[in-house]
């Protein structure tokens, strides 16, 4: 115990799951110094509302944070901020900084999370520096976007996944006009079944967006001073106006600082069930991780706020001694125009597909099964068989196809009942 | 649910209050449970499927914070 005082835990990234672990590592009744670093200058926030709330422009960037800065202080959590941290010396122990300041960390968490996937067309770089071209990743991404977002303006989004999808939303919302471009024969092709994403097609075309499937972009036109983009070419021939271009093609993992650090790197940084990585003076979590998942089987890399927040309370009981495993399952949401849409599970590789309620509607839970057992659902409005999908989901057991689509049997009669309840309080 | 957030111990609010996960649960003390406004059915949904419900549950996300509601108690109700 009398060492502790003279441990510091430096944690790598100021995202979700940094600011996540930190508190929980306080929490766990941890007395080391803690310090997070992050290369942006805002304290950790939640990036959820970035492509929905404050893209639409009505909160500040105060109103992401996790925790304002008086509860860091109060907790005593450091942080160092518009920070880089250049390399980790494992054999030493230390941290170097980009202003090539040197730390020594007892124990390092790394939550360095994503960044946004960049474009491979060829005039790629030069899209970069013109003002109204923007990946969706920051909020300074979203402040840059929020400038040009005005009524009347032709938005372009490339990529119709959750992030371009909620874009078009927001950018109906206020009256611009948008067009979708999406290089596979549909929308959330990688994540959802072809039934949600012809629902999600039409829902957008009746909102107004102009959304083509299989089209890629292939060029962009610039303005004179070749500082703003004013078109962008597609397979086909096609050339559409644009006044503002965002991309959403997907994320890649920040594992750079880990893999020259000779970690174990695939696909993320590799970890096992308590979110220790090939050093076991380091953890990792979040977004960036490689992680065992005992419901799927296999390792998975995901990329969710719960993901975050739940291997951050694993890998702060590592760190505080108290270990145990990051067993949870999955879950997402996604929030455009009226359909409040809830995930559990991972859909891959699913044979059957299962529909409950109306898709004209608006109203329905959509269920994965593989060899009968349930491995996700797709709830819209549908709050409550979420919850009781979350448990069906968990329990990994088969279930009847009719049976689960039958609307007169309340889907709560076919479930596991909830734990009983431990005594509460 | 944000002024909770704020404690060392405060609610996980994962989604960060979009009513999409029953992260924020907790328990209205009784003398304030009819001073809040109405459960809306995304909320009562989410509550009806939570094994740690009691009468005076409330997803705190759902209630915001105003000069009526000064000195509200609530307690925290346990992660499930």
């Amino acid at each position: 115990m009398s060492t502790e005082s003279h441990d510091h835990i430096y944690i790598v990234g100021a995202g979700h799951a940094g600011g996540e672990l930190a508190f929980s590592l306080r929490q766990q009744g941890s007395t080391a110094a803690i310090t997070i670093v992050g290369e942006e200058a805002y304290l950790p926030y939640q990036r959820p509302p970035l492509s929905k709330a404050f893209l639409k422009g009505d909160l500040e960037p105060s109103a992401l944070y996790l925790r304002q800065q008086a509860a860091f202080e109060k907790a005593n959590i450091n942080l160092l901020l518009s920070r880089r941290v250049e390399r980790i010396e494992r054999a030493a122990k230390k941290l170097v900084f980009d202003d090539g300041r040197e730390v020594t960390y007892s124990k390092l968490a790394l939550t360095t999370g994503g960044r946004a996937r960049r474009m491979t067309i060829s005039q790629a770089a030069q899209a970069e520096r013109a003002k109204n071209f923007h990946y969706l990743r920051t909020i300074d991404d979203v402040l840059a976007i929020r400038s040009r977002f005005e009524a009347g303006q032709r938005l372009v989004i490339i990529g119709g996944g959750y992030i371009g999808l909620e874009v078009a939303a927001t950018a109906i919302a206020r009256d611009l006009n948008v067009t979708v471009l999406e290089a596979l024969p549909r929308v959330l092709a990688r994540v959802t079944a072809p039934e949600l994403s012809a629902f999600y097609e039409q829902v957008h075309r009746n909102a107004g967006v102009d959304l083509r499937t299989n089209i890629e972009v292939t060029g962009l036109d610039f303005n004179a001073d070749a500082d703003a983009i004013t078109g962008v070419h597609c397979t086909g021939g096609v050339l559409v106006p644009a006044d503002l271009v965002v991309v959403g093609i997907g994320q890649l993992p920040n594992t750079e600082l880990a893999q020259a650090a000779g970690l174990d790197v695939d696909n993320g940084i590799v970890v096992n069930e308590f979110a220790v990585t090939s050093d076991p003076d380091i953890v990792a979590a979040g977004d960036c991780t490689n992680h065992p998942s005992v419901f799927c089987g296999r390792r998975i890399r995901l990329e969710s706020v719960p993901n975050a927040v739940e291997q951050s309370r694993v890998a702060a009981a590592t760190l505080a001694g108290k270990p145990r495993t990051y067993d949870a399952v999955p879950w997402f949401w996604s929030d455009q125009y009226d359909l409040k849409l809830q995930m559990t599970g991972l859909s891959h590789g699913y044979d059957q597909f299962v529909l409950r309620g109306s898709m004209n509607n608006k109203s329905f839970a959509a269920f994965y099964l593989k060899d009968g057992r349930m491995i996700a659902c797709d709830a819209v409005n549908r709050a409550q068989e979420f919850m009781i999908a979350k448990r069906m989901v968990a329990a990994c057991k088969p279930y009847d196809a009719a049976a689960l689509a039958d609307e007169t049997v309340p889907l709560k009669n076919l479930a596991p009942p909830p734990p009983a309840p431990a005594a509460a309080g | 649910m944000e002024t909770l957030r704020e404690y060392e111990w405060g609610v996980a609010a994962i989604c960060g209050g979009m009513c999409s996960c029953a992260t924020c649960h907790v328990y209205v003390a009784p003398e304030w449970a009819g001073k809040l406004p109405d459960r809306q059915s995304d909320e009562s949904d989410l509550l009806s499927e939570l094994q740690f419900r009691q009468e005076t549950s409330r997803l705190s996300c759902q209630v915001r914070l105003d000069d009526a509601l000064n000195g509200l108690s609530v307690k925290l109700a346990p992660e499930e």
